[in-house]
């Protein structure tokens, strides 16, 4: 049975655990809330490039742009940019993301593919550097203080490898925000641009006056269409981040309250024993005598 | 039909959404240069280069620095999608004119490795802006 001094010492150390884990889950709720309002912020300037970009590829052939052009099938490498967190103490944020990126690197292996990485975050980085895979870029530590030129920056990169020829398709896997407590794991294609639905094209057409020709406003427009997604999946796995890290700390707040309470009572029942057994002695002892 | 007598302006960039309010006038720094769009404009996309962009309400003019991006213009709407945008009141004065100085310099001691395109956007940028902050203080 274990000493007093023991159980004591040992309930001391869940409860500054507790306050730890207390303390990162206010912060994180903070920070969520501000990675809340850049997500919503980012939103209109993502539904307004959508519906420009929609008006504007019902006048421009469908291979106009070099960013639009289907790659041959099953040829080519896929460059798969993979956006986990810089930390950890979040649940399975980073393990569902690279959990989901080993399942779609062997899939694009085993259907004849290579599979080249972009890794963004600290947790994404570690684990696929130490497992043999082509590498082409990396970046840790964006995420405190996160601006549309990392975005910028990632998707250029992305834009030049798909131009060159050098990978024939790029997929981003990131989790997406949904609420406080579930994060939705998110595959998506960002090159070749997606044909846009016909539903969202449909719409009434407008006709308009093009300065310069729709062609060049085209090819400036396309490239921004690709950084402002880069950008969403950023922010938006940034949110998740934090929701999921609030979530995981209220958890482990939640679970040393309990353990707390049962080391209470388990010391108490330790401390009565021995008073008990104290009892048992003094009597034996005054009934000897 | 009649013709909108106001247009619905706004101006978004990435991060946030900068003005979203009626006017009865916009002028935008276009690529091949500046463009006044008062309501019932025909429709029109273009694109747009560093510069000002000033709307009126009334008898009142407020004042923008943008930096690159896309207008689509519609009879009743302009929406305005920019790199950067900033209302005259929010410009960093100090900084645009420490960015402006460092742009200056980097041209004047222009080397081989200089990015020069870069340097006269940096330039320009810093230009504008201090541009748009002096007038916003000049009208007070």
């Amino acid at each position: 049975m274990p000493s007093l001094i023991d159980l004591r010492r040992r309930i001391r150390a869940v409860k500054s655990t507790q306050q730890i884990t207390k303390a990162m889950k206010m912060i994180a709720a903070s920070r969520l809330k501000r990675a809340q309002d850049r997500v919503v912020a980012a939103r209109p300037f993502a539904q307004r490039m959508l519906r420009v970009l929609n008006s504007l590829v019902r006048r421009v052939e469908g291979d106009a742009h070099p960013l639009l052009r289907a790659p041959e099938a099953g040829s080519g490498r896929t460059l798969l940019i993979v956006i986990t967190a810089d930390r950890g103490l979040c649940g399975s944020f980073n393990a569902n993301v690279i959990k989901a990126a080993g399942q779609f690197a062997a899939r694009e292996t085993s259907e004849g593919r290579a599979i080249a990485l972009g890794l963004i975050g600290r947790k994404g980085r570690d684990f696929f550097r130490r497992r043999g895979f082509d590498v082409r870029y990396e970046q840790v530590g964006i995420f405190q203080r996160l601006s549309f030129a990392h975005a910028a920056e990632i998707a250029n990169g992305a834009i030049d490898a798909f131009t060159s020829g050098e990978v024939s398709s790029v997929y981003l896997v990131y989790n997406e925000f949904k609420s406080v407590m579930s994060q939705k794991l998110v595959v998506e294609r960002l090159l070749p641009i997606a044909r846009l639905d016909e539903e969202s094209s449909r719409g009434p057409t407008t006709d308009y006056l093009y300065e310069p020709s729709p062609g060049e406003i085209f090819t400036e427009l396309l490239p921004r269409h690709v950084q402002a997604q880069v950008y969403r999946a950023l922010l938006e796995s940034n949110a998740a981040f934090y929701a999921a890290q609030m979530t995981a700390m209220d958890a482990a707040s939640r679970n040393s309250a309990e353990m707390i309470e049962n080391l209470t009572l388990y010391m108490n029942k330790v401390r009565q024993a021995a008073i008990t057994r104290e009892i048992i002695e003094v009597v034996s002892g005054a009934a000897a005598t | 039909m009649a013709l909108p007598t106001r247009l619905l302006l706004e101006v978004v960039t990435p991060d946030r959404a900068v003005v979203r309010e009626e006017v009865d006038e916009v002028q935008l720094p276009g690529a091949e240069g500046y463009l006044g769009v008062l309501p019932g404009h025909a429709p029109l996309l273009a694109t747009l280069t560093v510069g000002e962009l000033w709307y009126r309400i009334g008898q009142q003019r407020q004042y923008l620095a943008i930096a690159g991006g896309f207008v689509e213009v519609l009879p009743e709407r302009v929406t305005v999608l920019a790199q950067t945008a900033e209302r005259a009141q929010e410009i960093d004065v100090a900084r645009a004119e420490a960015a402006r100085t460092r742009a200056e310099e980097r041209l004047r001691q222009a080397s081989s490795d200089t990015d020069f395109a870069r340097a006269r956007t940096a330039l320009a940028k810093a230009s504008m802006r201090l541009q748009v902050a002096t007038r916003a203080r000049s009208r007070v």
